[in-house]
């Protein structure tokens, strides 16, 4: 069994700081390959919240007094983190969501409020995650704008060529995922988002899937609007990040309203607040927003390119022993792929499949992905997916190997 | 026999199996004895939604019982709608619409009743329900 990887990250170490890893699942060691929906929280992150609610649990931003003050300082020291990680310009370019499809439908929903009108263009790809979808075609409906989409070939990989005829100068805003939740497919960010800007339109990054795996720097990206979640980088659910340029943030009216979000309120007239609060209203979540600084800790402390060599490496290794499945069908084979691996079995239905090795204590994905226009494209009813994170080994996908084997014995 | 003899007869069955392996080769076996949907009545109306395997379920009547046919694409689902259709097919209406399923729980296949699990054995047995009760009515 490898334990540690070629670069020096010692895995069973790092798997020692996960509680939850550390169980039985059906009698069998659980075997977690579905961090792409959710990955699981080191220790430091689970104490974060603890710590937060035994020593400093107050609201933010409103109190003169001491616990409000330190749990304020707490959770602003935790925009500054994102912030340096994401490498902004400015802290309050940070706004704290409860998601990415939160900070999808921030952007939407502002948009609509007079920046969008009939006759503009609203550009996605072919494969969004329904977040990357629904709030623009909403969008479109509201204000008679039209939605196109880019599409994509049978590896998974975007038309570029086509994106060029697609996008022009009608186009108000292109929105495309950093990585493909379903495919693991990692777009050319930094060509879309000069391709969008050179026609005059605003880009939106759904980074969901890829700031588990990769450095973003949104400044050298030059991103309009980058969004991801908490919990897909072993912080708590609950909370995400919209990034926003500044003066994009200045222009979006604000999302909803309440406290926190005003200057000043009369019934005759509201000011709003600044950035970032105009886009904060009512008390949020406060211990997950620090928790988040936490786990963004963890992962510059094992450094984001180790993260990436390992997670590199297991997807390579899980590559190889599934090629050894004669009826094997791999969905999403682009050049440049993060840590997901989509394939169907046969014609096993990934139902099947997932009950199975689930009984085996292995947890994968199964289903659409919440990607039903991929799934259409593909012509399947949808996959099994395993996708990986820090902490897995390479014991772990020969589990995956075993369990699909004994998945074949039974389903014949 | 009665649904409840019928339920414990399929209880009975199950317990020869020591672990879930058998339970579920069982309920491959049982899949490929589903009485099968005609394919004309394998439309949207007839989809029973899951988020995980698609599952048509018809129902017709003879003699005032209730008969079901049905499909899916998933092996395991079928087994459990062959299951289902077991206990419940040819039955009076109210009878099917009245009748306990909790023996779901004595035969090993309990996470098959979680609503996460999505696979649509609650929606399946909801729907049965519903036919019988829609059939009742008429």
């Amino acid at each position: 069994m490898i334990t540690t990887s070629q670069l020096g990250l010692d895995i069973q170490k790092i798997r020692a700081r996960f509680p939850i890893l550390n169980q039985k699942v059906n009698g069998q060691d659980l075997v977690y390959l579905d961090n792409a929906a959710s990955n699981q929280k080191p220790i430091e992150v689970i104490q974060a919240i603890d710590t937060y609610y035994k020593t400093i649990n107050s609201n933010v931003h409103r109190g003169v007094h001491h616990l409000s003050q330190v749990a304020t300082d707490a959770y602003e020291l935790s925009r500054e983190k994102v912030r340096k990680h994401l490498n902004a310009a400015h802290t309050h370019e940070v706004i704290f969501t409860r998601g990415t499809t939160e900070s999808i439908n921030l952007v939407a929903s502002g948009l609509g409020k007079g920046l969008v009108k009939e006759g503009d263009e609203i550009v996605i790809t072919a494969m969004e995650h329904h977040s990357n979808i629904v709030p623009w075609q909403m969008l479109c409906e509201q204000t008679g704008a039209k939605l196109r989409v880019i599409p994509m070939n049978s590896k998974g990989e975007l038309e570029l060529e086509e994106a060029k005829q697609i996008l022009n100068e009608k186009t108000k805003l292109l929105s495309f995922c950093h990585v493909s939740n379903a495919l693991g497919t990692i777009n050319p960010a930094k060509e879309l988002i000069q391709m969008a800007h050179a026609v005059g339109a605003w880009v939106m990054v759904d980074g969901a899937q890829a700031t588990p795996h990769l450095t973003v720097d949104v400044q050298a990206l030059d991103a309009d609007f980058y969004a991801f979640s908490s919990h897909k980088i072993y912080g708590p659910t609950g909370i995400g990040i919209l990034y926003g340029k500044e003066e994009l943030l200045n222009l979006l009216p604000p999302y909803q309203g309440g406290g926190e979000m005003i200057k000043s309120v009369s019934f005759e007239k509201t000011t709003y607040a600044e950035l970032p609060h105009k886009f904060e209203a009512g008390t949020p979540s406060i211990a997950e927003g620090v928790a988040l600084g936490s786990a963004i800790d963890f992962m510059n402390e094992l450094g984001m390119d180790n993260i990436a060599a390992h997670e590199n490496a297991l997807l390579g290794y899980a590559h190889q022993e599934l090629k050894k499945f004669a009826n094997i069908r791999f969905v999403g084979e682009a050049k440049n792929k993060a840590s997901v691996v989509s394939f169907l079995l046969g014609d096993h239905h990934p139902f099947d499949v997932g009950m199975i090795l689930d009984k085996l204590g292995i947890a994968v994905r199964t289903g659409h992905h919440c990607t039903q226009p991929i799934m259409a494209q593909f012509e399947i009813p949808g996959t099994v997916r395993a996708s990986f994170s820090v902490y897995n080994t390479f014991d772990e996908v020969d589990k995956l190997i075993a369990g699909l084997k004994k998945v074949e014995q039974m389903l014949g | 026999m009665t649904i409840a003899d019928r339920q414990n007869e399929i209880v009975e069955e199950f317990e020869m199996f020591e672990d879930w392996i058998g339970r579920y080769e069982y309920l491959i076996e049982l899949g490929k004895t589903l009485p099968l949907i005609d394919e004309k009545y394998k439309t949207e109306d007839n989809l029973i939604k899951g988020c995980q395997s698609q599952v048509w379920l018809h129902a017709d009547t003879q003699n005032n019982k209730v008969i079901f046919t049905a499909d899916s694409d998933a092996i395991l689902t079928k087994g459990l709608i062959a299951l289902m259709i077991r206990v419940l097919s040819d039955e009076s209406p109210d009878k099917i619409a009245s009748a306990d399923m909790g023996f779901v729980d004595k035969i090993g296949l309990k996470e098959h009743l979680s609503p996460t699990r999505a696979n649509g054995l609650l929606s399946m047995i909801k729907q049965m329900k519903y036919y019988a009760i829609a059939l009742q009515s008429r």
